[in-house]
């Protein structure tokens, strides 16, 4: 059986901190959407607390529940922004 | 060229990118560090960033100004430890009129704060520390957080 990559999931500021790690990489072939993602996720030990809908980048773009995640993407959950 | 900076932000250097002997007007904007939040004294903070997105999404709101009116934009954010007063975030415009020039940079600073995926993680005098979320300033569009 070919392998598929992985979706790599990054996290930030205090997301990084409820879950104790910045990045991880979840099973590809599984995880058709944002949505999936971010409910996979928040099975993690730490993660129920980051919210069921929260801002979403896939390999750098802004993007919704919704948005389609390829094996090899790169989903970054973002908290609240704060700059400026 | 980036938009991010780890070392301290030269509003000179900024404006002499952007100015030339056709642009009469520049106008700056510099956000500095202060030394209190919702009554706290902070004493120092940090900001950290989802970097490549952040110096797109830079890129991209510097070049809708561009494209909106006739200006040139440069802006650079400050990351890493910063102390009261830094400065946080530079923009300078610079435009053959002074009207463009401030909307220019009323707009890049406004965008700056809506989309760079940027974080600040603010220290205080009793030696805690806690992410910053504007969700919950007073004033905020956003519904607050019930905190009770």
């Amino acid at each position: 059986m070919p392998s598929v990559a992985p979706v790599r999931v990054l996290l930030f500021a205090r997301y990084a901190e409820l879950v104790g790690r910045d990045t991880l990489e979840l099973p590809g072939e599984s995880l058709p959407t944002v949505r999936a993602v971010i409910a996979r996720l928040r099975e993690l030990p730490g993660a129920s607390a980051i919210p069921e809908v929260p801002l979403v980048a896939v390999n750098l773009r802004q993007a919704g529940l919704d948005s389609p995640v390829a094996p090899g993407d790169e989903v970054a959950i973002l908290p609240p922004l704060a700059g400026g | 060229m980036s938009h991010l900076s780890l070392r301290p932000l030269d509003l000179t250097a900024l404006v002499e990118t952007v100015t030339a002997p056709d642009r009469g007007g520049v106008v700056t904007f510099v956000g500095t560090v202060r030394d209190h939040h919702h009554g706290r004294q902070v004493t120092s903070l940090s900001y950290s960033a989802y970097e490549p997105m952040a110096e797109s999404v830079c890129g991209t709101i510097r070049a809708e100004a561009e494209r909106r009116w006739p200006v040139r934009v440069a802006v650079v954010h400050r990351l890493g430890d910063l102390e009261i007063g830094d400065a946080a975030v530079a923009i300078a415009v610079a435009s053959a009129h002074r009207d463009e020039a401030f909307a220019a940079c009323r707009y890049v600073i406004e965008e700056i704060k809506r989309r760079v995926p940027i974080w600040k993680r603010e220290r205080f005098t009793d030696g805690t520390e806690e992410w910053v979320d504007p969700r919950r300033e007073p004033g905020s569009h956003v519904v607050t957080v019930n905190q009770s």
